[in-house]
């Protein structure tokens, strides 16, 4: 049986600085008709040295039904490969063949317009990805339902709330019926229950033997979803196989390029940052009960202290910081918060900041964690890093026993007693 | 859609034809995207579709006053305000459907940028909504027409040739100059200028006649200038010189092709640079 997506030796081109410095005629002009300019090139070769590769020789193969998760960091050339697959642009070289109808979510929303009335774009939105105005019939009460729009579906959605905007848009995505879907960071859309209802969509799309490929930075969606895991790494194509050892050698890429590892984390130049407010969180510091330096690797069941280093702006006292640790799969195994202290009284405060947060006992299983970091001023989010640093949680005779506990998630002190 | 559907992505070079089957497969969103803005257009203004034809008929008051009151210019039959809105109609047309459509890639650079379909039919459909406006415009030209008691002649079968001209040359600037401005926001500031001079080398507001003889074919390369003659011959029945409506006929459809053919030329690096 021939596979559904063929990919094969693609590679893109782009010249560096052309997309964000737009030129004006006078310089086109300049540039191509200027004897003096063009002799200047000549000698030095800049054309060059400003080009780069998105994609480099990638070849790969999807087969009818597969579920493929495509990993890697910012600019590994994640989002081209799928703007080349959808035709979006070009190709440098290669070719890609495609056996059924595409169907592209590389945004939801793409094409609402403010004015337009939610029935009216719902027709719209599902004409520019492809639906037939009676394919959108067939589906419109469906995709209404899934919405919870209800009343709304008759106002301008520019009067609908962020999150009312974002389930109409993924609704109408999700009743694609393509044989093909490619979707990229579809489902960081909404609150929670609706993200879980996104992800349940998902699965089902996945089930129908239908092929997607996806992109996410959600770990957690990307082992849910996918069987098979592709790793990009500065437009080359690093690793094709399972979802699983995708994801673990994605997290473990993630830290190995930021020099020497230390305890202490500069978080000013993260990457795979969501910073609403600015670039607040500063760095994070950890230490050992002993306040001795701890890098990376910590035995279980040992006392972490994290320190969290970050600016407020504007003076207040209703601000919170939160450290999630993510296990390899991308689950949060842990979650600590400020707000979960019991009366906690902060004074209004604004400058530099230190929160030190001790973990008396950190009871995660054996394994490698990815910290997550954020910080919320108010009642919203104002800076989150998804994954500041890694930490390695080391076998460690936690029980006393002897016994080197590695099934689980966590650890819990716990009592066996004959019962009666 | 049968799942045999197949395609094959490559780099293009050169020029290429257009894609017809494409077009065809995907002909229901250039209906939704006329709709979408002819929904749009008029959102949130107190007149409406009125200004649809207030814009020509100020216009031709105006004209009206200065250019035959005042400096004496006379039309060649009809009329002097039939015979302006006869003109204005179609280049009212041409000239917001021109700084439309040569601005509609740039200001959906969202939809350029995110999702693939025929591009072409973003400032196609910037042309398309306003052929509404066109419609309503003519309407009140009739109305005009029934007030000065002009009668209509046999000559209106000829309409839709022209409006089909107005259509082919306005989308072949449009398709034009949307692909350039993504590259050249130049065009930008070029396209109200030259609109604004536009008017002056179409006779819009003076009959071909005012124009020496050997001059005349001259202005046969301006494509709305037999889209102008052409509409005062089919409504209002003024005698137009063949020659120079055919010539302009030739710009038109030369017009709609090479613009069909640089917009597919341009298109491939829209979704790089825009």
């Amino acid at each position: 049986m021939p596979s559904i997506i063929e990919v094969s030796h693609l590679s893109k081109e782009y010249e560096r600085g052309r997309s964000v410095h737009q030129e004006t005629l006078r310089e086109f002009l300049v540039r191509n008709l200027n004897p003096l300019a063009w002799m200047r090139t000549l000698g030095r070769n800049t054309k060059e040295s400003r080009k780069f590769w998105a994609l480099n020789d990638v070849s790969f193969q999807v087969g009818q039904g597969d579920v493929v998760g495509i990993l890697g960091r910012n600019g590994a050339g994640k989002s081209t490969l799928l703007k080349v697959i959808s035709k979006v642009t070009d190709p440098t070289s290669g070719s890609i063949t495609l056996r059924g109808r595409l169907g592209s979510l590389l945004e939801v929303g793409t094409g609402f317009h403010p004015e337009l009335t939610g029935r009216e774009n719902v027709y719209l939105n599902g004409a520019i990805l492809g639906m037939s105005k009676s394919e959108i019939d067939a589906c419109f009460d469906a995709i209404i339902d899934f919405s919870e729009i209800g009343k709304f579906l008759d106002i301008p959605v520019k009067r609908y709330s962020s999150g009312m905007y974002l389930r109409l848009a993924f609704a109408v995505a999700a009743h694609l019926n393509t044989e093909i879907l490619i979707a990229d960071e579809v489902l960081a859309v909404g609150d929670i229950a609706f993200q879980r209802k996104c992800l349940r969509k998902m699965s089902e799309v996945a089930r129908q033997g239908r092929t997607v490929l996806f992109v996410s930075h959600n770990m957690a969606a990307v082992a849910d979803l996918c069987s098979r895991g592709i790793v990009l790494d500065a437009g080359k194509l690093i690793f094709d196989g399972s979802a699983k050892q995708a994801i673990q050698l994605y997290t473990g890429m993630m830290f190995h390029t930021n020099g020497a590892p230390s305890h202490i984390i500069d978080l000013r130049s993260a990457l795979d940052r969501r910073s609403p407010q600015g670039k607040l969180l500063q760095a994070i510091e950890l230490y050992t009960g002993n306040d001795e330096p701890l890098v990376n690797e910590v035995k279980l069941g040992s006392c972490v202290k994290v320190r969290v280093h970050f600016n407020l702006p504007v003076a207040t006292s209703s601000y919170n910081v939160g450290l999630g640790f993510n296990n390899a799969s991308g689950q949060r195994a842990f979650t600590a918060h400020t707000s979960f202290e019991p009366n906690r009284d902060q004074a209004a405060v604004s400058g530099p900041q230190v929160l030190v947060c001790e973990i008396p006992s950190l009871t995660l299983v054996p394994g490698d964690y990815v910290l997550r970091v954020w910080l919320d001023v108010g009642k919203t989010e104002a800076d989150l890093i998804d994954s500041a640093t890694r930490i390695t949680v080391l076998e460690s005779d936690f029980y006393g026993s002897g016994k080197l506990p590695s099934d689980g998630m966590f650890v819990l002190d716990h009592n066996w007693a004959l019962g009666s | 859609m049968p799942s045999s559907f197949e395609v094959t992505i490559r780099p293009h070079r050169g020029w290429q034809p257009i894609d017809l089957r494409e077009i065809w497969l995907y002909r229901e969103l250039l209906a939704f995207l006329v709709w979408r803005d002819i929904k749009i257009r008029y959102r949130q203004t107190l007149l409406g579709a009125l200004w649809a034809v207030l814009q020509p008929l100020i216009a031709m008051l105006i004209f009206t006053f200065i250019f035959n009151r005042l400096a004496g210019v006379k039309s060649d039959g009809p009329p002097y305000p039939l015979f302006a809105l006869a003109g204005l109609a179609p280049w009212t047309f041409f000239s917001t459907a021109v700084s439309q459509s040569s601005n509609s890639l740039v200001s959906n650079q969202q939809l350029v940028s995110k999702i693939y379909f025929p591009r072409v039919f973003i400032p196609l459909g910037s042309v398309g909504a306003l052929l509404l406006d066109l419609g309503l415009t003519l309407i009140l030209l009739a109305l005009l027409m029934v007030h000065y008691r002009w009668p209509v002649s046999l000559t209106l079968f000829w309409l839709p040739i022209f409006i089909a001209a107005a259509v082919l040359a306005t989308s072949g600037v449009g398709l034009t100059l949307s692909a350039f401005n993504v590259s050249f926001r130049d065009v930008k500031y070029a396209v109200p200028f030259l609109i604004q001079m536009g008017i002056f080398v179409t006779p819009v507001i003076y009959p071909i006649r005012d124009i020496p003889g050997s001059w005349r074919i001259l202005m046969g390369l301006n494509p709305m200038t037999g889209v102008v003659l052409g509409f005062r011959y089919a409504i209002l029945g003024t005698p137009s010189p063949w020659p120079v409506m055919g010539l302009s006929l030739a710009v038109s459809v030369i017009l709609f092709i090479s613009g069909l053919l640089i917009f597919r030329r341009m298109e491939r690096r829209f979704a790089d640079i825009i």
